[in-house]
């Protein structure tokens, strides 16, 4: 167990391509931390650096006050877990448990101990005789994360590992790995782009996005007070609504919505609404029209995607930005609705907004006004 | 267990293949043994005649047409070539070169092909390069210069002169390495973490599981030397330092053509060739499969 610091970490690769940009984050004594980001936002070159497999540019990276930079992959005292799982196709469960044991010449007797603890706490017993290629999914990667386990290192690092999993086996392993988290109390470093892992298992996370640190913070602070457009279209599903507005004289417009907002600077905003905070309206307050186009009921609740007047602000976060600004004044948004309301295609709703419940950021930075 | 039984079901890929549609036969085997057969028979009819040549008597060899159903075999002729020549002698030379090639081979291009598979080091590309362009000079042209190194180094005439020039090889090299990236690099990543050192993964890692990789380079390797004649004719001189193909040439040459002991020295010469490839064409068949496709 460890604190483990990046400081002012730089990844550059071939001179060209800037994939971590001045990463600053300490990870605290048997914390769990999420780097969660799109692909591409150089999460996976932060953790790859941490575990020695790219060397860092520029800015230091150390493990208990020592610096690390230098150090190879096998004296740093770190395992991972990769994505592919990466299990040893020629050797049997136990045996790649022991590996990495056997590696450090740890006693016969102390690694057969290890193995079988560890095997325990897994429900890998009745496996340890069986090679990879005659496991399933999720067993591999149980053995995976026994492997890491199993040396006792100072933090796990651990790449996507449930990405490959079907999705009621990762909803499992989800809170099968928080729980070993709670047990063990190991610092992890836990990389992702899926932000419900992310906001489920982290004690923070850190937001990266074009190498760049967006936001770092615990999962709720992240999710009720995003930083900037980017951090609020990321990190929420079905993501927030964010509509090109104007504000003047502290009054916000977009489209068919206007709200108060005292003291705010005229100019152009975004604003970012969470689509639970998008209520069919009562009678005699102020509402927004919505159209509805797609419902998608989920059981405990209705998502409603339709559309209201107003143009969409991109996030960047999106994979791809709708196209907006083609004349046509309305905008696709998200709502979450009661299962109580049965809503139809083409209805037209009234909804309420809270103005309290709005985020507004500057449209020129991106950067989160309130 | 939940997860148990959400294992049990998964449909493993064989599975799956075999549910598919079987195809409609219109022969009791593929069509494409009508190609296959005759081609065999093509490859086959020299070796049986081999076969067959040793066991006649000298008469039936030179018998036109070629008695290809000999009236009695004589299995006598084999203990004759044995005596007739130093055969065991030029076994055990070749058995020594051949073995100390194939193994040196294993490891110096097991070595070089994982260097220049993920090893970066300055000059890798060009160094490359300049290895692949080796393989495309014939032996003929670099056989003087090999034979006067050989020389100046003391070795002429002796097994060592058969052996050095042929420790590594530029095809050894190039096929290992090709092999070696296929692998995915992650398991490799993996060990490193888990403490391996670089040789340590090459060893503990990547050889385990280059086997059909290792096995294709040994059997084309030994074949080569075991079947070489050109270099041995060179850089040995003395009987006692013959190999068998050299040997048997000479053999062939200082007799009036005995034709069965010749063919008898041959069919000995071909065994462990052919016990060899029988052992190893599993993984044979497989590394070249792999070894082609992914580059």
């Amino acid at each position: 167990m460890a604190q483990v610091v990046l400081d002012h970490v730089t990844k550059v690769f071939d001179d060209q391509v800037m994939a971590v940009d001045d990463l600053t984050l300490t990870v605290g004594d048997g914390e769990f931390i999420i780097l969660v980001g799109p692909s591409g936002c150089g999460k996976t070159t932060a953790l790859r650096m941490l575990a020695g497999l790219e060397k860092v540019t520029s800015g230091r990276i150390a493990i208990d006050g020592r610096v690390i930079n230098d150090v190879s992959p096998r004296d740093r005292d770190i395992a991972m877990v990769f994505q592919n799982y990466a299990l040893y196709p020629h050797m049997t469960v136990f045996r790649n448990l022991a590996f990495g044991l056997r590696q450090r010449k740890v006693p016969s007797r102390e690694i057969d101990r290890r193995v079988h603890e560890v095997s325990e706490i897994l429900g890998l017993d009745e496996l340890l005789k069986r090679r990879p290629a005659q496991l399933s999914g999720g067993q591999r990667q149980r053995v995976a994360m026994g492997r890491a386990l199993v040396r006792e290192p100072k933090a796990f690092l651990l790449d996507e590992p449930l990405s490959n999993l079907d999705a009621k086996l990762r909803v499992q392993m989800r809170a099968e790995l928080k729980r070993l988290h709670q047990r063990l109390g190991v610092t992890t470093i836990y990389v992702t782009h899926d932000q419900v892992e992310a906001m489920t298992l982290g004690d923070r996370i850190a937001v990266l996005s074009g190498g760049k640190l967006q936001q770092l913070g615990p999962p709720q602070d992240v999710y009720d007070h995003p930083v900037n457009v980017f951090v609020a279209g990321f990190i929420g599903s079905p993501p927030m609504n964010l509509l090109r507005a104007n504000a003047v004289n502290g009054r916000i417009t977009a489209g068919d919505l206007q709200l108060d907002i005292p003291g705010l600077a005229d100019g152009d905003v975004v604003v970012g609404v969470r689509p639970e905070m998008l209520r069919p309206a009562g009678d005699g307050l102020p509402a927004v029209p919505f159209t509805v186009d797609v419902v998608e009921p989920l059981g405990d609740e209705i998502v409603v995607h339709g559309t209201v007047a107003g143009r969409l602000a991109g996030s960047g976060a999106d994979d791809q930005i709708p196209a907006t600004g083609s004349g046509a004044e309305l905008a696709t948004v998200t709502a979450r609705f009661d299962p109580q309301l049965r809503p139809t295609v083409g209805d037209r709703i009234p909804l309420r907004i809270r103005p309290e419940a709005v985020h507004v950021f500057d449209a020129r930075t991106g950067e989160a006004i309130r | 267990m939940t997860m148990e039984a959400q294992a049990d079901r998964i449909a493993w890929p064989e599975e799956a293949e075999a549910v598919e549609r079987p195809r409609r036969r219109w022969l009791p085997f593929s069509p494409w043994h009508l190609v296959l057969f005759p081609l065999a028979l093509i490859m086959l009819l020299p070796l049986v005649w081999m076969i067959v040549t040793s066991l006649e008597t000298q008469a039936e060899s030179l018998h036109f047409p070629p008695v290809l159903v000999p009236g009695s075999l004589h299995f006598g002729n084999y203990p004759s070539a044995l005596r007739s020549a130093p055969f065991g002698r030029w076994f055990l030379n070749t058995f020594i070169v051949t073995s100390t090639v194939v193994v040196s081979n294993l490891l110096l291009c097991s070595l070089a092909g994982y260097a220049f598979a993920r090893i970066r080091f300055f000059g890798r590309a060009a160094t490359f390069m300049l290895l692949l362009a080796t393989l495309m000079v014939p032996f003929q042209v670099v056989m003087i210069p090999t034979f006067l190194i050989v020389k100046k180094l003391g070795l002429f005439d002796s097994l060592p002169a058969l052996i050095a020039p042929n420790l590594v090889s530029a095809f050894g090299i190039f096929m290992l390495r090709q092999f070696f990236r296929t692998l995915p690099v992650e398991l490799e990543e993996a060990a490193r973490i888990d403490g391996a050192s670089r040789l340590g993964v090459l060893f503990k890692i990547v050889l385990p599981l280059s086997l059909p990789a290792l096995a294709t380079l040994a059997v084309i390797q030994f074949m080569w030397t075991w079947n070489d004649f050109l270099w041995p004719l060179i850089a040995v001189f003395s009987q006692r330092n013959f190999t068998l193909q050299l040997g048997l040439t000479v053999f062939q040459g200082s007799h009036d053509v005995f034709w069965p002991l010749v063919m008898a020295g041959n069919v000995m010469s071909m065994i462990p060739m052919l016990v060899l490839f029988f052992a190893a064409q599993r993984y044979f068949v497989r590394g070249i499969a792999t070894t082609g496709l992914k580059g």
